[in-house]
């Protein structure tokens, strides 16, 4: 087998199904962006609280807090994707029966969604808890000094200035939720990657193939990137240097 | 449901093979993309428009594509490409193992030399002026002033990174080579016991990556650069 290109091979009908090449990675490319989008509320709400949840007062809710992001930190995700897909269910029995019964597509989505979204939740946490240790200590104090309660001081002071400041390696995190969404299809799920791997397979056209898989990973960094820039400029806190990673 | 722990002492010198090549992964891959990261963050660092935006092109496309579709491009194609160079007339065969090393050194190559253009440029210009006042080369002012002090910073983001990079080698399992998580998978697979398997190898990921990067962490405080 040389490399004989052929661009239009995306175009052509895939044996028996009456669809197109590009409409089998089309779907895949759904896929991606819909775990991701759901992965992402899950990471965000979770992340918030735990990384919130780190800076407080009480010893023991800072030791839950960083227990959450060790866990999730130290065992690989592909690993981590296997303990919710083949583990987990077993210890839930609803859960289980809930799986054997459900569309097979339903279930991986279901299970993807819980596995990347705590597992970013973690590194979303941990990027809060920092933004939050970042203000000066005095706001803290101040808010206290007003007479606020610990919960107003968050809400009020605290939590509005750090949201503002995790934004830009909120980003990088985002992406990487994305990137990390192809290992889904260990699992079984046809996102993208795995769409364009399938159509190797029926064609041995894998470079175009995964030509087009990389593009569209590019094009969705490309975009983020133009997104968030726009966003790290209208929400910069005036007087503080914004921009860098960690 | 019963538990059976036993099969993980039953496969353990499978495990063991398993581990080792993980571990062996890790160390080329990690001195393999050490080397070519900084030689990659030199061109982006370099004065040559054309040197710097072929190294950025590269190190922002290995980023913002997922590591399990780059194992697939070496994979799937790397036979392809060396039959092409060598002019054979089968695709030569070079099996999982091997094309997962080169493919984790090309990887890691690009997320080094992100950490060592930050470790560079973290170094003050005034040295790189005062190396070339003294009458140093380019070399020479690179080699004995600022990668050394360079290297004190980010030894740790590296060290991080290396710990990611373990981590990370289990997705080897994609393209069906035999690392620590390979193995436990098959044994799994072959004796039902995907319970007991998967618990275990979460345990020893856990227990190795918490322990490193705690050493880490205690390293870090200590040979933080005093300003």
């Amino acid at each position: 087998m040389k490399f004989d290109l052929d661009w239009g091979i995306f175009f052509q009908e895939i044996p028996g199904g009456g669809e197109r090449y590009i409409d089998l990675l089309i779907s895949g490319l759904w896929w991606t962006l819909g775990v991701s989008a759901v992965a992402w509320v899950v990471a965000m709400i979770v992340g918030s609280v735990i990384g919130t949840v780190r800076t407080t007062q009480s010893p023991w809710l800072v030791r839950a807090g960083n227990a959450w992001v060790e866990l999730f930190r130290n065992i690989p995700l592909l690993v981590q994707m296997f303990l919710w897909y083949f583990v987990i269910p077993e210890f839930i029995p609803p859960l289980k029966q809930w799986i054997v019964k459900a569309d097979p597509a339903q279930a991986q989505f279901l299970l993807a969604v819980l596995c990347l979204g705590l597992f970013t939740s973690a590194r979303v946490a941990e990027q809060v808890r920092a933004g939050i240790q970042s203000l000066p200590r005095g706001q803290r104090l101040a808010g206290m000094a007003v007479g606020l309660t610990t919960t107003q001081v968050y809400r009020f002071v605290l939590l509005p200035m750090a949201f503002r400041i995790v934004i830009p390696p909120l980003t990088s995190e985002t992406m990487n939720l994305i990137k990390n969404s192809s290992i889904a299809l260990t699992i079984g799920l046809a996102e993208l990657t795995f769409r364009s791997r399938e159509m190797g397979e029926y064609t041995f056209h894998f470079f175009e193939a995964f030509t087009a898989a990389t593009l569209v990973y590019v094009v969705i960094a490309m975009t983020a990137n133009r997104v968030m820039a726009v966003v790290e400029r209208r929400v910069a806190v005036p007087g503080m240097i914004v921009g860098g990673k960690k | 449901m019963t538990l059976d722990f036993d099969v993980i002492s039953r496969s353990l010198p499978y495990l063991w093979k398993g581990f080792v090549y993980t571990v062996e992964l890790t160390a080329i891959a990690s001195v393999g993309g050490l080397f070519f990261g900084t030689i990659l963050a030199l061109a982006r660092l370099s004065p040559s428009k054309v040197l710097s935006n072929v190294a950025a092109g590269y190190v922002n496309l290995m980023r913002s594509i997922p590591l399990v579709l780059v194992l697939f491009w070496f994979f799937f194609l790397m036979p392809q490409v060396l039959q092409l160079v060598t002019g054979g007339d089968r695709p030569p065969q070079i099996g999982a193992e091997r094309t997962a090393i080169i493919t984790f050194i090309m990887f890691e190559a690009a997320y080094f030399c992100e950490i060592m253009r930050a470790g560079i440029q973290s170094i003050a210009r005034g040295q790189v002026h005062s190396a070339y006042a003294l009458g140093l080369t380019y070399g020479q002012a690179m080699r004995l002033i600022i990668l050394p002090q360079a290297f004190r910073n980010m030894v740790p983001i590296l060290l991080t990174q290396t710990i990611i990079l373990f981590q990370d080698t289990s997705l080897v399992y994609v393209i069906s080579a035999t690392d620590f998580t390979g193995a436990a998978s098959k044994i799994a697979q072959r004796d039902g016991r995907l319970i007991e398997m998967y618990l275990f190898v979460a345990v020893v990921y856990f227990v190795l990556c918490y322990t490193l990067s705690y050493a880490v962490k205690l390293l870090q405080k200590k040979i933080a650069v005093i300003r």
